[in-house]
Formats: C-alpha cells, sequence, structure tokens
C-alpha cells in the first residue's frame, strides 16, 4: 500500500470524476471531493516526508521499469509542489459548498467538482510524472477541465475567456509537445533523467536549441510569462470564485514547476544559462511583469480583476529567480510558489464570500465601501493577506521576496533590487485603494446591511490567511524544502 | 535536391503548423480560429510519424523473413495526441456555440463590441 503512493496520489482524483458523474448527485460530489482532496494532501506529505533528505522515490507505473515505461518520481522539488497543490485543493473543496450555491445552477454542481478532481489529478499528474509525454497528457487534462470550469462562471464574458484561454493554452500545450517530439528525435528517450543522460552526448545541434525554444515559449503560456500572459485577467475575474481561488494558487505555480524540470534537469544549464541569454531575457521580463502587471492593477476597478492583475505580476518574482540562476534566486522563486499561492488563495477565498454576501459577481472597489463594519473578519483577512502580498516582515510574501533580493545582489545586480522594491511600493498602492475603501469610506447611509460569509467558507478563508502568517515566521518547509529543491536543481551537495 | 527530397516531411510539418498558427491569430472567426488550431496540431502528429516510419520497415512482430522494423512508440504515442486533439476542438466548439447563444455572433470584433 505504501509502496503504491505516488500511483494513488494522482488515480485517487482521476477515479472520482467518473464516480461523480455517475452518482450525478450534488451533496454526494462535495463529500467525495472534499475527501479526495484531504486523502491527496496525507498523501503528498507522506511522500515528502519520505521523499525528504536528498532521498527520492522512483515508482514504474505498471512495474514497466524505466526508462521503457513510465516512471513517478518524487524528489525534493516535486514533493514540494504535490505539497503546495493538495494543500489548496483541501482548502478550497470544503469551502466550495456554500460558494458554489450562489454562483452556479445547482444542477450543474455535479460537472464543476468532476472537473475540479480531473484538474486536481491532472496538476498533480504533471508534478509527479518522470516521463515527457506524460507531462503533456497530465498538461492536457488539467487544462480542458480548467477551461470547463472557467466557462462555468456566471456572466457571459466567462465564456469568452474561457475561449480565449483555451486557445493559447493548446497552443503552449502544441509548443511543449513539439519540443518534446524534437527532443525525442535526438535522444530517443522520453523519460527525463534519461534524457538528460543522452543530450550530453548529442551536443548543441540545433533541434536541441529549437526544442528549448519551443519548451520555453510553451510553458511559458501556460504560466503566463510576460508578455504570454494576456489569457490570465479574464479568466481569473470571471471564473467562479473556488475556481479562481483553486487556479490562482496552483495552475501557474505547477507550469514553473515543468519550466524548472526542463531548464535544470533535462537541458544542460551551461548551455542554457551560459551560451544563451536566458538569464537576460528572464530578468527583463520579470521586471517588465513585476512593473507594468502592477501599474494595470493599480488602476483596475473590479477586484478580481486587481489581484488577476496582481497575480501577472507575482509571477515576475518567480521567474525572476529562474532567471537569477543562483541559490538564493530560486529558494527564493520555489518558495514564492507556496507563498504567492497561499496568499493569492486567500485572498480569493476571501473574495469568493464577498461575492455571496453581496449577491453580484461583480465586486468594484467602490461597492466595498464600509467592508471593514459589514464583514469584519473578512476585511481583516484581506488586510493581512495584502500585507503579504506586499512582502511586509511577519508575512509569507516577505520570505520569497528576501531571499529573492539575496540572489540579485549575489549577481550583482542593484537593479533588480530596486525593481523589487518600485514593484512592492506599487503593490502597496493597490491594496491600500482595498483597505482605504474598506475600512476609511463610511458605507452609504441607505446600504442594507449584510454579515459576515458563512462559517463554512470563512474557516477555510482564515485558515489560509493564517497561513500567510504562519510562513512568515515557520520556515522550515517553505524555505527548508525550497532549499531542498534548488540544491537538487543546481546539482549542488546541500 | 536530395537534401530537400530527404527532408520532404518536415516542409510539410513546419508548412503545416505555420499554416494553423496564421489562421489562428489573423481571423476574427471564432470557427476558423478552431480549424487553424486543429491544422496546427495535424502537424504535431506528422513531426512525430514521419521520423518513426523506416522505408520498407515492418511492424515489430519477430517472424521470419523480417528484419527491418518501423518504431511503434510514434505511433502510440501521436493516438494519444490525437485523442487529446479531439478533445480540445469538442470543448472550443461547444464554447462557440454557447458564446453564439449569449451574444448572437461568432465573430470576434463584434462580441468584443458587445461585451462593455
Amino acid at each position: 500500500m505504501v509502496d503504491h503512493l505516488p500511483a494513488l496520489q494522482v488515480v485517487l482524483p482521476l477515479i472520482a470524476a467518473p464516480l461523480i458523474i455517475l452518482v450525478r448527485h450534488r451533496g454526494f460530489a462535495w463529500l467525495t471531493t472534499t475527501a479526495v482532496s484531504y486523502a491527496c494532501l496525507v498523501i503528498a506529505i507522506l511522500l515528502a516526508t519520505r521523499a525528504g533528505g536528498g532521498g527520492a522515490i522512483s515508482y514504474a507505473i505498471g512495474s514497466w521499469q524505466p526508462p521503457l515505461g513510465i516512471e513517478y518520481r518524487v524528489d525534493a522539488l516535486s514533493s514540494f509542489v504535490l505539497v503546495l497543490v493538495s494543500l489548496t485543493a483541501s482548502f478550497v473543496a470544503p469551502y466550495a459548498h456554500r460558494s458554489l450555491g450562489a454562483e452556479v445552477a445547482r444542477d450543474r454542481h455535479y460537472i464543476l467538482y468532476a472537473m475540479y478532481c480531473l484538474c486536481l489529478a491532472g496538476l498533480l499528474g504533471i508534478t509527479i510524472t518522470g516521463d515527457a509525454f506524460n507531462i503533456f497528457v497530465f498538461l492536457e487534462i488539467s487544462s480542458l477541465a480548467m477551461y470547463v470550469l472557467i466557462a462555468l462562471g456566471q456572466s457571459r464574458k466567462a465564456l469568452v475567456a474561457a475561449y480565449q484561454y483555451m486557445l493559447m493554452g493548446t497552443v503552449g500545450a502544441t509548443f511543449y509537445v513539439i519540443g518534446v517530439g524534437l527532443l525525442y528525435l535526438m535522444t530517443g528517450t522520453l523519460n527525463l533523467a534519461d534524457m538528460a543522460i543522452r543530450l550530453q552526448s548529442v551536443g548543441d545541434v540545433r533541434p536541441v536549441f529549437a526544442a528549448l525554444a519551443f519548451i520555453t515559449v510553451g510553458i511559458g503560456l501556460k504560466l503566463a510569462l510576460f508578455p504570454l500572459h494576456q489569457w490570465l485577467p479574464n479568466a481569473y475575474a470571471y471564473a467562479p470564485s473556488m475556481v479562481t481561488a483553486f487556479v490562482a494558487a496552483t495552475g501557474t505555480k505547477v507550469s514553473v514547476y515543468v519550466l524548472l524540470r526542463f531548464y535544470f534537469n533535462v537541458f544542460d544549464p551551461a548551455v542554457v544559462f551560459e551560451e544563451l541569454p536566458t538569464r537576460e531575457t528572464f530578468v527583463v521580463l520579470s521586471v517588465a511583469a513585476m512593473i507594468v502587471a502592477s501599474l494595470v492593477a493599480l488602476y483596475e476597478h473590479d477586484i478580481k480583476r486587481l489581484f488577476a492583475w496582481s497575480s501577472v505580476a507575482q509571477i515576475g518574482y518567480v521567474t525572476l529567480g529562474i532567471g537569477l540562476d543562483n541559490e538564493a534566486g530560486l529558494t527564493g522563486s520555489i518558495s514564492h510558489l507556496l507563498n504567492h499561492g497561499v496568499t493569492k488563495g486567500a485572498i480569493f477565498v476571501l473574495l469568493g464570500g464577498i461575492v455571496l454576501r453581496m449577491g453580484t459577481a461583480r465586486v468594484t472597489v467602490d461597492s466595498i465601501v464600509g467592508l471593514g463594519r459589514r464583514m469584519p473578519l473578512t476585511a481583516f483577512g484581506l488586510v493581512i493577506a495584502g500585507l503579504s502580498l506586499i512582502g511586509v516582515p511577519g508575512t509569507a510574501g516577505f520570505i520569497s521576496k528576501w531571499y529573492l533580493i539575496t540572489g540579485a545582489l549575489d549577481r550583482g545586480m542593484w537593479w533588480v533590487v530596486a525593481a523589487v522594491v518600485v514593484s512592492s511600493i506599487i503593490a502597496f498602492a493597490y491594496v491600500w485603494r482595498v483597505v482605504e475603501a474598506a475600512y476609511w469610506r463610511p458605507p452609504p447611509a441607505a446600504a442594507e446591511p449584510y454579515g459576515e460569509a458563512p462559517a463554512g467558507m470563512l474557516v477555510a478563508a482564515l485558515g489560509m490567511v493564517a497561513l500567510c502568517v504562519y510562513f512568515g515566521f515557520e520556515t522550515s518547509f517553505s524555505i527548508g524544502g525550497a532549499r531542498e529543491a534548488a540544491h537538487l536543481l543546481l546539482g549542488s551537495a546541500p | 535536391m536530395s537534401a530537400i527530397a530527404g527532408h520532404f516531411s518536415y516542409g510539410i510539418t513546419v508548412f503545416l503548423m505555420v499554416a494553423g498558427l496564421y489562421i489562428l491569430m489573423a481571423r476574427a472567426n471564432l470557427l476558423k480560429k478552431l480549424i487553424g488550431l486543429a491544422l496546427m496540431q495535424t502537424s504535431v502528429y506528422l513531426l512525430y510519424i514521419a521520423p518513426g516510419k523506416l522505408i520498407g520497415g515492418t511492424a515489430p512482430i519477430i517472424a521470419e523473413g523480417f528484419e527491418r522494423y518501423s518504431n511503434p512508440l510514434p505511433h502510440v504515442l501521436i493516438l494519444t495526441a490525437i485523442v487529446v486533439g479531439v478533445a480540445t476542438l469538442a470543448l472550443g466548439l461547444a464554447l462557440v456555440v454557447r458564446i453564439r447563444e449569449a451574444y448572437g455572433s461568432i465573430e470576434e470584433d463584434e462580441i468584443l463590441e458587445r461585451e462593455d
């Protein structure tokens, strides 16, 4: 049983989805989804403890030995991402029941839960598999489920957002599979570890560079690397609240994982970073994302879109660490996956409560005036998560930014440090707009009082807010795990 | 000349891919965009399958008189990719139907006009 944990990690949510479709019952669907999410979290934590200390678990699917068969591989990096994905899922799933009631027609709930399980299976599958083509299959499983989840939003704009995301996402996945195809032609293997060994004897030939380019652009589309982010704001803004919370915390992060895997473990990092201008490209694009997307967020009225643009900026921090290509930078980058996932998850979960109580999917900065008095706990949670977004000491966001700045200083890039600071100041400005509306502007006199969000939703929301603070002080998992993963990527001893 | 003939399949692959991508970007009609997308995915099928075929090679069955085998793995991979492509296309078409119900149009500029 314990030996089969890597397979169960993916198989559980994968089986839950058709089961939910067959039973077609809303309550059953919710209970199954919640149970599966918690089971996944337990499995992910068990795997993380077993794979800890530099070890790795290799699992041969169907007992076909790698490199011929498909290998599931859990090491320091993948176990970190597995925990992030299943942790978010186990916060969002119990919360979904009340949130969906207000946003999606009741007879469609079971479809949404089935898609949620498929999406979870896909994301976990991408992370755990050690096979390049298998990554593509799971990428498409999670993406197709995600398009449906987004299209289930209330507004008709959700349909257009899902369509646009589908076009760009499919182009991204196709580019990725072209890259893998070229690598397969050159090496004759699909197993990532085997591919890395065989690529060494292939040398620097044009198909390998073409594969690198296709994979970079393809995965760049998926992770919303600036300027390939156009699908993201609308997709986040018009999806149902629980979907936004889940996708924002996990979707792009898993794509970052794939990019890290290819850059450091499959291709020769010396070729990627020394011979090609990857470092400069990533640093420049990341800084552009941090500044430009934050500025757009500053002028956005719709709160969900505001925080969606802030996600584009925060992905800039993550990719900045890749561009810095040193231990501190990568540690910051990988820990920011978790820290930003928790922070953005908390914000969108809280916004779901506001959407439920206001009875409208379109929440603007002006419509939340007086939120501090009407929904004190929600408003308070928003402030804490906002502080984490800015990167105030004592919150999760500070820790990863600190490592990123250290990484930039190690490279002697002072202007990058300045850019991080400027971006944080802009983040402060757009978070302040929300806080100012919630606390300092008096509510309109005729406004009807609406109470706090339902307890079930509030527990999930405040739980995630608590994590924002927890990871700001207790960093043995967030930084410890990330540092171990960075060592693994850089191939250095811990 | 032989270099061109030897890389014939790659030429077709590149042409299909670029043509698909062009349709996808240049056309405002949501259906035509999907056609472009499907064309682009088809080019990937060719990219995998063509190099896997050995002229005169047979399926990898051990029997008397057969010594040249074609690699079966690309075919299997592309069977999976075709399934993924069909699913994507089906979902895309379903979304276009829903968009037409909601907006009364499948032209991108008209939809954007009616959004605000």
